[in-house]
């Protein structure tokens, strides 16, 4: 007896509700991107400059005295967080602090890091200081820079890959499903105010990698199913490829999703909001493939003879879609 | 298809072997670091019988490359610099006045007297007091320009020279710049270089950033306040001339004379005669040591130029005290009581034992031609890299098993096939990391849990298609074949497109990363090679010896 997530034989309509699932995902970029604007990301020192200072310590976090102690060193913006992970057990006690980019000055100075570590040891003697990272505004410009253009990048470089081997239809279709998931990935960041910074740029590509992958795999049997069923309408066509590739997308998804769960439970709290990142994307990235990207191809309609002969009417052909 | 040539065979099992062979030194990590460390010990100070019996707890002729830890696994520091390059044409520029200043002397007759007004750094104004002798003047100190020698600055020369009125103004030329601009570069980079060596970590990182930044990271080292400590100072040491003594910070020193306060702090200042007698450049060695009263010192050497001019000083100022004189302060002003001619001295001022020590290093190393500014710097823990190494190792190894779980569970013999296939494809990217030398970080280990989560997409892919080609009822034979060749187009595409969003991310990704940037690429071309060589390889052998008439997927 095998395991199967999805019966071996589907016949599903993913497009009798083809209207909720895209009014769903076009609210959901809306929110995202009203989130983006009204709540802001809470972007980390790599982005913003600024110092982080994680602490441990044997004695229980007491972070309204912490908070006292810096107050009294006028470092401007301090935020204080207890970091919490089942790993660390009743004597790892962990905070990190961040302290705002200071004006005057690229980096941190040594005499403000001694200040706050002392200043710190004075409320609770046990502690110490695993990490000490400091970025500064000039460096921290860039790689919001960088970490834009990165993306923006991938998804042309994506648009282009796809239109050589498709059409430009499923690259469209491939790329508004990819706007699709890093919109609302950022817009759960948003949502959550979970720290935002270099890894997770990191993890917004990997799911624009992946997410791409399953719409691949999707528009590799459509283009199948074009040769093969030269008279079938596109929206069965487009299910069928849908249903029959099905199987495939839940159990790479699902494998994925282990594989990654297994990481955000174990993983330690480091790479936390990395390791939630790709589940979330991978979960909005399986959703966008099968609604998102084959939507948008119905929408566009496709060229319908892939045939070697062409009959010199190449393009879109609306007049086919219905037939 | 399923026929598979024998030397094809072959290679697809010998790759899998090298790869393995190559991953198999990290699974005994630190026997084998021991070896690595103990071989290049022996290479420089010679074998000592700890040193040998660390090297033989690993066979030599094994494969001892190591995946890198990176610093947010290893525990360590990490330095972004920007090095001032403007510093340096200030010094440029006063190094030319002499020049600039005899040039003129030779055409007086035209220019008349000449004098040095205050400027900019990186100027050099020069008032004349005859300016219908300009045109005079500019060839004069024109003449004193040479061509710079870089590849895109070619024909042009190395100052630029123009009338302001009665003022004559020399400056750097925008070619020079740059060329200036990448010697003091490269100079800082082997200075900060050598100062890292010189404390004598464990593969430090020093790296060119852009046109005027330096990247220095050291794993093992306490913390960047170290670090900073140590390649921030700039180290540039002078003995020169005693003019005076005042406690008066805003003295006017007069003409080529300069200031500079008392190391201690104690409001001493000393009027020195601004060209020194010696400086750091001519030391070959410098040493911490203990002066006859016990109290901690730095000797010096000079090389025989340096010692020249040093003993033919001293021969003739018995009885004057001259500077010491390290970055604009004064470390001692002792009186020279008798010639100085070996060339070797000794420097006693308020150090501790430490502070000698590090300025043994700094002095030994050389100075920096300008100084830094810190942009980033980040300390990790060694404690905290080894738990997150912890962490890390037990979610790879729960993530590895439940993939093989649900693998075997949903393909039964193919899923096992899958999974050898999956174990293979691990090792391989440990041993192609291994063997680049890339550095493992911790996105990186996230980078390796991916893509066992998706390494197995290729063989669902394979095996969702050879359960559709049997339906239609043929030979399973045929089906797998069938498998194999539908589902190649989809994997290629596929992988391609993830590919790259890789090679994007290594290119502008920075440390931690382009280390997950790495590993997910790395993690591509091992699954894809597995999936379409290794698992067909074990499925088409085992059709071969079993024969069956019909099979399950």
């Amino acid at each position: 007896m095998r395991l199967k997530l999805v019966p071996s034989e589907t016949n599903w309509n993913f497009f009798a509700v083809s209207y909720l699932t895209f009014g769903a995902s076009a609210l959901a970029m809306v929110v995202s991107v009203v989130l983006f604007f009204t709540m802001g990301l809470n972007f980390g020192i790599d982005f913003r400059g600024g110092t982080t200072i994680r602490t441990e310590s044997t004695q229980s976090v007491d972070v309204g005295a912490y908070r006292d102690a810096m107050a009294a060193l006028n470092l401007g913006d301090v935020s204080i967080t207890e970091v919490f992970d089942p790993s660390f057990g009743p004597e790892k006690n962990v905070a990190q602090l961040r302290i705002q980019a200071q004006d005057d000055q690229e980096s941190v100075t040594p005499e403000t890091i001694s200040a706050v570590e002392a200043a710190l040891q004075a409320v609770d003697p046990a502690i110490t200081f695993p990490s000490v990272e400091s970025v500064g505004p000039k460096v921290s410009g860039e790689l919001i820079k960088t970490a834009v253009l990165s993306v923006v990048l991938s998804i042309l470089a994506v648009l282009v890959y796809i239109w050589l081997r498709f059409e430009w239809q499923f690259s469209l279709g491939a790329v508004i499903a990819l706007i699709h998931d890093v919109t609302l990935t950022i817009g759960i960041f948003a949502a959550l105010q979970i720290k935002f910074d270099l890894a997770i740029i990191a993890a917004l590509l990997t799911i624009v990698g992946y997410s791409l992958n399953d719409t691949v795999v999707v528009f590799d049997r459509v283009r199948e199913n074009l040769r093969k069923y030269k008279k079938m309408a596109l929206k069965e066509l487009l299910n069928l490829s849908i249903n029959e590739t099905l199987s495939r997308t839940v159990m790479t998804s699902f494998t994925t999703l282990l594989a990654l769960i297994a990481l955000f439970v174990l993983g330690g709290d480091v790479i936390r909001g990395f390791v939630f990142a790709m589940i979330w994307g991978i979960i909005v990235g399986t959703y966008s493939s099968v609604f998102v990207a084959s939507n948008i191809l119905l929408m566009l309609g496709v060229k319908r003879d892939w045939s070697k002969d062409q009959d010199g009417g190449a393009g879109t052909q609306f007049a086919n879609v219905d037939a | 298809m399923l026929n598979i040539a024998l030397w094809k065979r072959a290679a697809i099992v010998l790759v899998c072997l090298y790869g393995l062979a190559l991953a198999m030194p990290n699974a005994f990590y630190s026997r084998v670091e021991g070896h690595n460390d103990a071989v290049s010990a022996i290479e420089t100070q010679g074998a000592t019988p700890a040193l040998v019996a660390q090297r033989d707890a690993w066979p030599g002729w094994l494969p001892s490359g190591l995946v890198n830890l990176g610093l947010d696994l290893r525990g360590g520091a990490h330095l972004l610099a920007e090095v001032q390059v403007s510093d340096v044409y200030a010094d440029r520029m006063d190094g030319m006045w002499p020049d600039v200043r005899d040039a003129l002397r030779d055409v007086r007759a035209q220019v008349g007297t000449i004098r040095r007004q205050a400027s900019a750094p990186g100027e050099l104004r020069v008032r004349l007091s005859r300016p219908e002798g300009m045109a005079d003047a500019l060839t004069a100190v024109r003449a004193l320009a040479r061509p710079v020698v870089t590849l895109t600055g070619v024909g042009s020369s190395d100052i630029e020279v123009r009338a302001e009125g009665d003022t004559l103004i020399v400056s750097l030329s925008d070619a020079e710049k740059l060329a200036t601009d990448d010697r003091t570069i490269q100079q800082s980079l082997e200075i900060v270089r050598r100062r890292v060596d010189e404390v004598g970590t464990r593969e430090p990182t020093i790296q060119r950033q852009g046109s005027n930044r330096i990247l220095i990271q050291v794993p093992g080292i306490g913390s960047a306040e170290e670090l900073k400590a140590l390649i921030g100072t700039t180290a540039r040491l002078t003995f020169n001339p005693v003019v005076g003594r005042t406690s008066n910070a805003a003295e006017n020193p007069g003409p080529g004379n300069v200031i500079y306060p008392d190391i201690a702090g104690d409001g001493t200042y000393y009027i020195l005669e601004k060209s020194p007698v010696v400086s750091g450049e001519d030391l070959t060695d410098s040493q911490p040591a203990f002066d006859q009263n016990g109290r901690p010192s730095v000797t010096f050497r000079f090389n025989p130029a340096g010692a020249r001019k040093f003993g033919q000083y001293t021969s003739d100022n018995v009885g004057s005290p001259f500077a010491i004189v390290l970055d604009g302060e004064v470390i001692s002003a002792p009186v020279i009581r008798e010639a100085i001619l070996g060339g070797s001295g000794q420097i006693t001022g308020n150090f501790n034992l430490d502070e000698s020590t590090q300025l043994a290093i700094l002095l030994r190393a050389g100075a920096l031609p300008a100084k830094m500014v810190f942009l980033e710097e980040r300390t990790i823990g060694p404690e905290l890299g080894q738990d997150s190494i912890d962490a890390g190792k037990i979610a790879s190894l729960v993530a590895f098993a439940a993939v093989l779980f649900f693998m075997w569970a949903s393909y039964g013999l193919f899923g096992f096939f899958a999974n050898a296939a999956l174990i293979i494809n691990v090792g391989l990217i440990f041993g192609l990391l291994s063997v680049i030398g890339a550095t493992l970080t911790l996105p990186g280990i996230a980078g390796i849990v991916l893509t066992i989560g998706m390494a197995v997409d290729a063989n669902v892919l394979i095996f969702e298609r050879i359960r559709e080609e049997l339906k239609s009822a043929r030979g399973p034979a045929r089906a797998i074949e069938l498998g194999y060749e539908k589902a190649l187009s989809a994997i290629l595409d596929a992988n391609i497109t993830t590919f790259i969003t890789a090679t994007i991310l290594f290119i502008l990704g920075s440390g931690p990363v382009r280390g997950f940037a790495v590993t997910l690429a790395l993690g591509i071309l091992t699954s894809v090679f597995t999936a379409i060589f290794v698992t067909r390889l074990m499925i088409v052998m085992w059709l071969e010896r079993r024969r069956p008439k019909t099979i399950t997927v």
